[in-house]
């Protein structure tokens, strides 16, 4: 890159080197400059690493089908590209690999067979009890006792991830963190408070919906943390680090996909193991040094 | 901080909006816009009003729902940012701050602050797409190697988030600038060239058809879209479009 510039002086370095920051990561550069008011090209960015993804997501076949007949889930919204740990841009990875190589080919073939179906009647009683749970979900949470905000109920829950569900976890944590979260859900279903209109557009009520389901989830994740007995990827166990406090990873016991099987209540989920086959590689433990 | 806050309520898109006044305390500089607006919620929320309803979700800058005119602007006072990335260090102790949904016959409101902009959508579905297959049959994509000039001018062309802050900047309502972007950034690369006639004849029409006004090059779409999408893209649009109508 700098063929051109024989013996570049300290200065002529240093101008270069903000224009190649800047053409490759000028719009992260200034990203940050709007967040934090400090200008990352003269002062030392603060980074830190935190959990911002699930690192899973609905279980699928090989044809991206959920355990639903006809519903696939496609991109991050499903586990199957997700290993123990998420790089920058697998979304982008996972979007355009399940659009463009596996959708297009096994939603047809699925559809093929429904092809003369024509227009499914809602007059059925499948169609009667999903309306109905619907309904009494969204009855439900209007009728709270209007006590506390959502966003209130999801900054608590938050908290409670942040704190004893982060990347670095240990059995004592994760255990209160499940006793706090069910505590919170009990306390969010009975005095939650979403305004306006169940018929209407309701900001809230979408979100109380989704804060809802946060709160079985964030539950599940910390009962998955705390039963995987190693460290692996985005999951510290305290309890499981070498002396120069790696990552310890048990192989023996633990190498498998965990797909919890959703019974209603997050600790009641039934756990199906898949095992991880490796056949063109080796296992490795991974350094960072 | 203490803000004067006047914002556009309006409670579908059935019904007469009006402005209405309100006073937020205690906002602090290193918040962000919409954090700002989330506690003004929380507080309408106590008093049992019902909360302001905006548009918004990713909050990086890079998904295009958050759309508000501040002051008159699209996106606020700050240049080649979205309102997500606004902080409230650009507002002073005592402002007035008037917050208002973009306003453009093609984007009607829905409730509030928040428009529907599936008329873009509807313009992406027209044309902005590649149908042939490039995943190595004859050639694979990856292989083609593309000049790093077109290669960056396709890539800022990409970064158009379809926010609609162009057409709200605009006097005609025009979608020149947004339609532009999404037909240069494949006009610009081998790939797109196969049904690049058809694309732009497409794009266009749809968006004709959507009620957008017309382009009369005042160039307020450049100067507020946060992300920089240059009028060269509305240039080489018009030159795709002739080019098309003339193999007809
Ligand atoms: S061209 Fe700019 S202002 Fe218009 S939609 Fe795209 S990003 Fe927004
Ligand atoms: S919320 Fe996504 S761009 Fe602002």
């Amino acid at each position: 890159m700098t063929s051109g510039i024989k013996d570049a002086d300290d200065k002529t370095i240093r101008e270069l080197g903000e224009k190649i920051v800047e053409a490759k990561y000028g719009n992260l550069f200034q990203m940050y400059e709007k967040i934090v008011d400090e200008n990352p090209y003269k002062t030392p960015m603060k980074i830190y690493p935190a959990v911002h993804y699930t690192m899973g997501g609905l279980w699928v076949d090989y044809n991206l089908q959920t355990t639903i007949p006809g519903c696939y889930a496609a991109g991050e919204a499903n586990f199957s590209d997700h290993g123990a740990n998420r790089l920058g841009a697998s979304a982008l990875m996972q979007g355009l690999a399940d659009g463009y190589f596996v959708l297009p080919y096994t939603i047809g073939d699925y559809l093929s067979d429904y092809i003369r179906t024509g227009v499914v009647s809602t007059d059925s009683p499948e169609f009667d009890d999903a309306e109905k749970m619907v309904r009494e979900r969204i009855e439900k949470l209007m009728g709270g006792r209007g006590i506390h905000s959502v966003d209130y109920y999801h900054k608590k829950l938050g908290k409670i991830m942040w704190n004893k569900c982060g990347m670095s976890r240990n059995a004592k944590e994760l255990k209160e963190a499940i006793k706090e979260i069910a505590e919170l859900r009990a306390d969010f279903w009975e005095n939650v408070k979403v305004p306006g209109e169940a018929n209407s557009k309701n900001q809230e009520l979408e979100k109380a919906g989704r804060v809802a389901d946060f709160l079985e989830l964030g539950e599940l994740f910390a009962k998955d943390a705390l039963e995987r007995n190693e460290s692996c990827g985005g999951h510290f166990r305290e309890e499981y680090q070498t002396e120069e406090g790696e990552a310890l990873r048990d192989d023996e016991n633990f190498k498998f996909v965990s797909a919890w099987e959703y019974t209603g209540e997050p600790s009641k989920s039934v756990l199906h193991k898949e095992d991880l086959v490796y056949e063109n590689i080796e296992l490795k433990t991974r350094s960072y040094k | 901080m203490k803000l004067f806050l006047k914002i556009w309520r309006q409670k579908d898109a059935g019904s007469k909006g009006a402005m209405v006044d309100y006073t937020l305390d205690g906002v602090e500089s290193d918040m962000s816009f919409l954090e700002m607006l989330d506690i003004l919620n929380e507080e309408l929320i106590s008093k049992g009003e019902e909360p302001v309803e905006f548009d918004h979700d990713c909050r990086e800058g890079i998904c295009g729902t958050c759309s508000l005119m501040i002051n008159g602007r699209p996106h606020g006072p700050d240049s080649r940012i979205t309102v997500c990335q606004l902080h409230m260090r650009s507002f002073n102790d005592g402002d007035e701050i008037v917050i208002e949904p973009w306003s453009a016959t093609a984007f009607p409101v829905i409730k509030d602050l928040i428009v529907d902009r599936s008329a873009f959508d509807r313009i992406q579905q027209a044309g902005g797409y590649i149908s042939v297959n490039t995943s190595g049959r004859p050639v694979d994509a990856n292989a083609i190697p593309i000049e790093k000039e077109m290669a960056d001018k396709s890539f800022n062309a990409a970064t158009c988030i379809g926010c609609g802050a162009c057409v709200a900047a605009c006097k005609n309502a025009s979608a020149m600038l947004f339609t532009s972007a999404k037909v240069s950034q494949f006009a610009l690369l081998p790939q797109g060239q196969v049904e690049a006639a058809e694309r732009v004849e497409n794009m266009v029409r749809q968006m004709d058809l959507e009620g957008f006004g017309n382009c009369t090059n005042t160039g307020a779409c450049e100067v507020e879209c946060p992300k920089g999408i240059s009028l060269e893209n509305i240039a080489r649009m018009n030159r795709e479009y002739l080019t098309a109508s003339v193999k007809g």
